[in-house]
């Protein structure tokens, strides 16, 4: 549920910050699965990987919004659609 | 009895959430949603029977990362979102989702262990205790969370350097 609701932030919104924001959101969705089997089968693994997927969740958004800080000083827009360098 | 109820209100409060973080207009107000929906899943965490994953979960992204979060928004002055035509992909991205949605409620109604898990019928009842995680988190994973603090300190070298002002 969490994570389609992520998959459909991520496809409508146009806002780019708002679109790391629904990346977050669909991470949280799979810690939350993981949390959840993890207790249902009685294993420890699944609370070990939640952990790696915080620390991996930490390294992108550090990454992405320095990305997205470098867009927004060059570009002065922060809509999507208008990041077009990159298409032929 | 209690435990259902406060799962029954932090579920739907997570989910409220995150309808929020979509139908806002502007970022400051879907930052604040998933706020709203970090602290919550770190109450279902909790109920769960993982407290320390709560506790990671409230440090590190209601602390760490939606500051961030907030501090770029505040940075660059994000203003009211525009809504343009949405992207050619949002069409099959929302039936895949809906299809994946359905598979879910099939397997989770239809099959053994999906029948188990909703009924909770062997569920351990014992909180994962903090020592237990430790001793296979460096252990039996020593080598990934080592891997993870390299990982981490690209990322920050990376950070920087993205984010510095060109000499």
């Amino acid at each position: 549920m969490l994570f389609g609701l992520g998959v459909v932030a991520f496809v409508f919104k146009r806002h780019i910050i708002t679109i790391f924001m629904s990346i977050e959101l669909m991470l949280n969705a799979v810690n939350l699965a993981f949390v959840a089997f993890a207790r249902a089968r009685g294993a420890l693994d699944g609370l070990v990987f939640v952990f790696f997927v915080i620390v991996v969740a930490a390294a992108e958004s550090a990454v992405g919004l320095a990305i997205v800080i470098m867009l927004a000083q060059n570009r002065q827009s922060m809509n999507v659609e208008r990041e077009n360098l990159l298409k032929l | 009895m209690i435990a259902i109820l406060l799962f029954m209100v932090c579920a739907a409060l997570t989910v409220a959430g995150a309808v929020t973080l979509i139908w806002a207009k502007e970022p400051i107000h879907s930052a604040l949603a998933l706020v709203l929906v970090m602290v919550t899943l770190a109450v279902l965490y909790l109920l769960l029977g993982a407290p320390f994953i709560a506790a990671v979960q409230i440090i590190v992204y209601a602390g760490a990362i939606m500051v961030l979060f907030v501090f770029v928004i505040m940075l660059l002055n994000a203003g009211v979102e525009e809504r343009t035509n949405f992207s050619k992909l949002a069409i099959p991205g929302v039936v895949l989702a809906f299809v994946l949605l359905l598979e879910i409620a099939h397997w989770m109604f239809h099959s053994a262990i999906g029948r188990a898990l909703a009924n909770g019928a062997n569920a351990p009842t014992t909180e994962a205790s903090t020592y237990d995680l430790s001793e296979m988190l460096f252990r039996q994973y020593l080598f990934p969370f080592e891997a993870t603090s390299i990982l981490i300190l690209i990322a920050v070298l990376g950070a920087w350097v993205l984010a510095r002002r060109e000499p």
